[in-house]
């Protein structure tokens, strides 16, 4: 798509130069989008919405927070008892974490059901996973920042994991803590990276976008966009559906801010750290719960590889795993809409890993243990096994020609 | 299909709710109260909220910190600035040393001073250590424990309440549990034995208010002004965000019909 | 999108307008709520309540001698209490006369002639100027002296020379009784 010319000199000078106003116009009425997107695909800009908001209230809350074991947990109780409106900016940087993975499991979970992965936008997806990652790496150590018992516990446990790994192991549990224990050096050096990685997170989130404009979207029929008919501009029509979607959320945001504040998290973390003693039930942030149940799950020895190190090995995996995922589906249907038995199978996965949440807040005793490993075991088959079989043997229903027609067809019914 | 897999969802929550039930130690369910805090519109009782500051200020702060709050945030409560002035001046505050630099005054005490209403409200003992002699445990600081219990103000009225001269059945069957003379039972406390005899009988302090002094009475308004300096913000959090709901209400329905009016011509 | 350009030409003028108007008043009322979203990130770069808290000190001035000035701190600034003699009252008043930057009274600058309270920051650039300690130059009227810039105040912290363009400021303050000031 062409510039437009500008007909203001001074914008048209500045662009001659620095040609932000036809990236304005590139990124928004000049760019073109499925007219045929629902609102699944709110989510997105919901996101990055998000990310702002836990950017900007993160760095309020910095102005007034100490990075030491001795003060950290009092200077949090000072932001939420005397720092004029401390209280709602720490809330909603706190609930934020908590939106920032509903929305963005969504936004995956969406991109899942309609094959967004795939061709031409792998790339695309890898970003996102790479996005997910940082997000995991930047909502732990922004946990552990109270000090509270949680903070230190988690902190504990999750480090620790990398003690599974052969000889490198203990050199990097104690090179992650700058000592030999979780103390303040790790504190110190956790506030540091969770000050950074959000501006990585940027970056990385601004690759994604520049992969999606190159791409551009998919939509619910997963069909591409051949003709001028099959699009509309982004602006107005898809602003104005995201600030609809904002406000939605928003509403849906605040109010656990201002009537649940403490819904996504655990008690225990009002208690100040106390290496001396570990609360009874250690339990990460929900968010975490599906990949913790995994990492627990794997109570055996897989040949050679102790158990400890298989849970964490398990773990990863998991999420690594979806990095590949355009290559293990190899079904040229995108949407589930037109893969009649594949789309059950992604509905069992859905609750595959809401039952692994679920089993991540339980005690790895008994029979959660087996139903444990009975969920990672088909969590790894369905993309593993099923996915790739589908492939092959699925046979799909007929896909229509294009966007437009489709949606004229779907009005003349109407 | 669809029947089979919900089925299957169902009979695996059974089983792992089966688990749950197999794998505790026996708690009743916690008693509920009505507070005035709870809901939408909840706010805090002023009243109630004196009347419980009078209770830790005559009870419990013989053993429990609250070093979170300061004296100045009694305002809240409604009393005036010279009545916090009067109220912090019954303590004393430990000062590292004297004017000169010594650590102890001509008769070997510590120097010390009157609190102040900035100050934070003082500790009954200097330290931990000092703390647990003194108690036999460490009796936990008060600032945050309406929060930092699963249960939060439910739980503190039930534990207030939860103590039995008898151990029930349900828990002296339990595998394991052995009695213990020294200390109190109580059935909503985790483990059973705490170090903090049975507190909330009737006439435990004569109210200011002539509010009729009830064990039941003393407990909620204790466990009320204990929620209160967990969450001072509370009345003014929920306030602020009827005022937020509101005007996104407007805005969003705003922002809906300008969406349908943007959309109205294209087919989607 | 060949679409999309004919049905916006096909509204009519009513629809059109109408909308406008909604978006105007949706844009209207969005920025009140960025407005208003502003604020507590605004506010809560204010003074704290911990801070506002401490926002006065206590001074017990029976200590100080005649003719001895200490100095305390207020609000994180040095504040100056000068425990002024017979001489120095003399001169601050005989000083009201005489040309000055900052015309002021000594009378209006006091409230007991023997006590003078200043916050101990020159009106230039922010310096804290010399003249507390015994040894310390007083400049030319006796008063203090800020070796960053060198401007002069008089008995009265009155600015006589130099580039300082206000007399030393005189913080809030009362006589609690006849030993303890409260400053703030």
């Amino acid at each position: 798509m062409s510039s437009p010319e500008w007909n203001n000199p001074v914008v048209k000078w500045v662009d001659d130069r620095l040609p932000v106003f036809s990236l304005m116009h590139h990124s928004t009425a000049g760019y073109p989008t499925p007219r045929n997107l629902s609102y699944w695909w709110n989510f997105g800009s919901l996101a990055l919405t998000v990310l702002i908001v836990m950017v900007v209230t993160g760095i309020f809350l910095v102005m007034s927070y100490t990075p030491h074991v001795d003060m950290a947990f009092d200077s949090v109780e000072r932001i939420m008892r005397d720092v004029n409106y401390g209280w709602l900016i720490r809330y909603i940087h706190m609930n934020g974490a908590s939106m920032f993975f509903i929305v963005v499991y969504i936004h995956i979970f969406r991109g899942l059901y309609y094959g967004s992965y795939k061709g031409p936008r792998e790339i695309l997806w890898i970003l996102g996973v790479v996005i997910l990652l940082l997000m995991m790496g930047t909502a732990f150590m922004g946990y552990v920042l109270p000090w509270g018992q949680m903070s230190l516990w988690g902190a504990t446990v999750i480090t620790n994991l990398f003690s599974a790994f052969p000889i490198v192991g203990d050199f990097i549990v104690t090179l992650l803590w700058g000592g030999f224990s979780v103390d303040n050096p790790t504190l110190n050096r956790f506030f540091s990276l969770h000050y950074l990685l959000p501006f990585v997170l940027f970056a990385v989130v601004g690759l994604h976008l520049w992969a999606l404009h190159a791409v551009k979207s998919n939509n619910p029929l997963g069909v591409e966009m051949k003709q001028p008919e099959d699009s509309i501009p982004f602006h107005p029509y898809f602003t104005i559906k995201d600030l609809f979607g904002m406000g939605l959320f928003f509403m849906f945001f605040l109010f656990f801010v201002f009537w649940a504040p403490n819904f996504f998290g655990e008690p225990d973390n009002y208690i100040p750290a106390n290496p001396m003693v570990t609360p009874p039930h250690i339990v990460p942030e929900w968010y975490f719960l599906p990949f913790y149940a995994i990492l627990r799950a794997i109570t055996f020895d897989i040949f050679i590889i102790p158990a400890k190190l298989g849970g964490v090995l398990a773990m990863f995996a998991s999420i690594i795993l979806l990095m590949v995922l355009p290559w293990l589906d190899r079904s040229k249907v995108k949407s589930c809409k037109f893969r009649p038995v594949y789309k059950w199978f992604f509905w069992i996965l859905f609750l595959d890993c809401i039952f692994l949440g679920y089993l991540g807040k339980k005690p790895a005793e008994g029979s959660y243990i087996i139903m444990a490993q009975l969920a990672t075991l088909y969590y790894f088959a369905h993309f593993l096994v099923i996915l790739p079989l589908m492939s092959k043997i699925e046979k799909v229903v007929d896909l229509p020609e294009s966007i437009s027609a489709a949606v004229l067809k779907k009005s003349e019914d109407a | 299909m669809r029947k089979l897999f919900i089925a299957a969802v169902a009979a695996l929550t059974l089983s792992a709710s089966a688990a749950q039930a197999a794998g505790g130690a026996y708690v009743p369910e916690l008693k509920d109260v009505n507070w005035s805090f709870e809901g939408f519109f909840g706010q805090y009782d002023q009243k109630q909220l004196r009347r419980g500051f009078q209770i830790y200020n005559e009870v419990c702060s013989a053993c429990h910190s609250l070093r979170l709050v300061a004296y100045r945030n009694l305002s809240a409560l409604g009393f005036t600035e010279d009545e916090i002035k009067e109220i912090a001046a019954e303590k004393s505050i430990r000062l590292p040393h004297g004017d000169a630099g010594a650590l102890l005054n001509d008769d070997g005490e510590f120097f010390t001073r009157e609190a102040k209403p900035s100050d934070k409200f003082v500790s009954p003992f200097p330290n931990d250590a000092a703390a647990i002699d003194a108690n036999g445990a460490l009796p936990p600081d008060l600032s945050l424990v309406a929060k930092s219990r699963l249960g939060g103000p439910e739980y503190l009225y039930s534990f207030l309440m939860g103590y039995m001269d008898e151990v029930p059945e349900e828990v002296a069957h339990q595998k394991g549990f052995i009695l213990n003379e020294d200390k109190s039972f109580n059935i909503y406390f985790p483990g059973y034995y705490t170090s903090m005899p049975p507190q909330m009988m009737d006439e435990l302090v004569e109210y200011e208010d002539g509010t009729e002094a009830t064990a039941v009475q003393h407990a909620e308004d204790i466990v009320a002004f204990l929620n209160w300096a967990a969450e001072p913000e509370l009345d003014e959090r929920k306030s602020l965000g009827l005022k937020v709901m509101l005007f996104l209400l407007v805005l969003t329905a705003m922002l809906y019909a300008l969406k349908r009016k943007i959309w109205a011509d294209v087919k989607h | 999108m060949a679409d999309t350009a004919t049905n916006v030409e096909n509204k009519t003028e009513d629809g059109e307008s109408r909308r406008d108007f909604l978006l105007l008043a949706t844009s209207a009322v969005g920025a009140a709520g960025v407005a208003g979203a502003i604020w507590p990130f605004v506010d809560s770069m204010n003074p704290a309540a911990d801070v506002l808290a401490l926002s006065t000190t206590e001074v017990d001035i029976s200590q100080i001698e005649e003719g001895q000035s200490v100095t305390v701190v207020w609000r994180g600034k040095p504040v100056f209490v000068r425990h002024r003699n017979a001489e120095e009252i003399e001169q601050a008043a005989k000083d009201d006369s005489a040309s000055m930057v900052d015309v002021q009274k000594d009378a209006d600058r006091v409230q007991k002639p023997e006590w003078l309270i200043l916050i101990g920051v020159c009106t230039h650039l922010g310096c804290v100027p010399l003249g507390q300690k015994p040894g310390d130059p007083r400049g030319d009227f006796g008063g203090w002296f800020c070796p960053c810039h060198g401007s002069h105040y008089d008995t009265s912290g009155r600015i006589r020379k130099g580039p300082a363009p206000l007399n030393l400021a005189v913080p809030p303050y009362e006589f609690l009784d006849d030993e303890h000031v409260k400053i703030g």
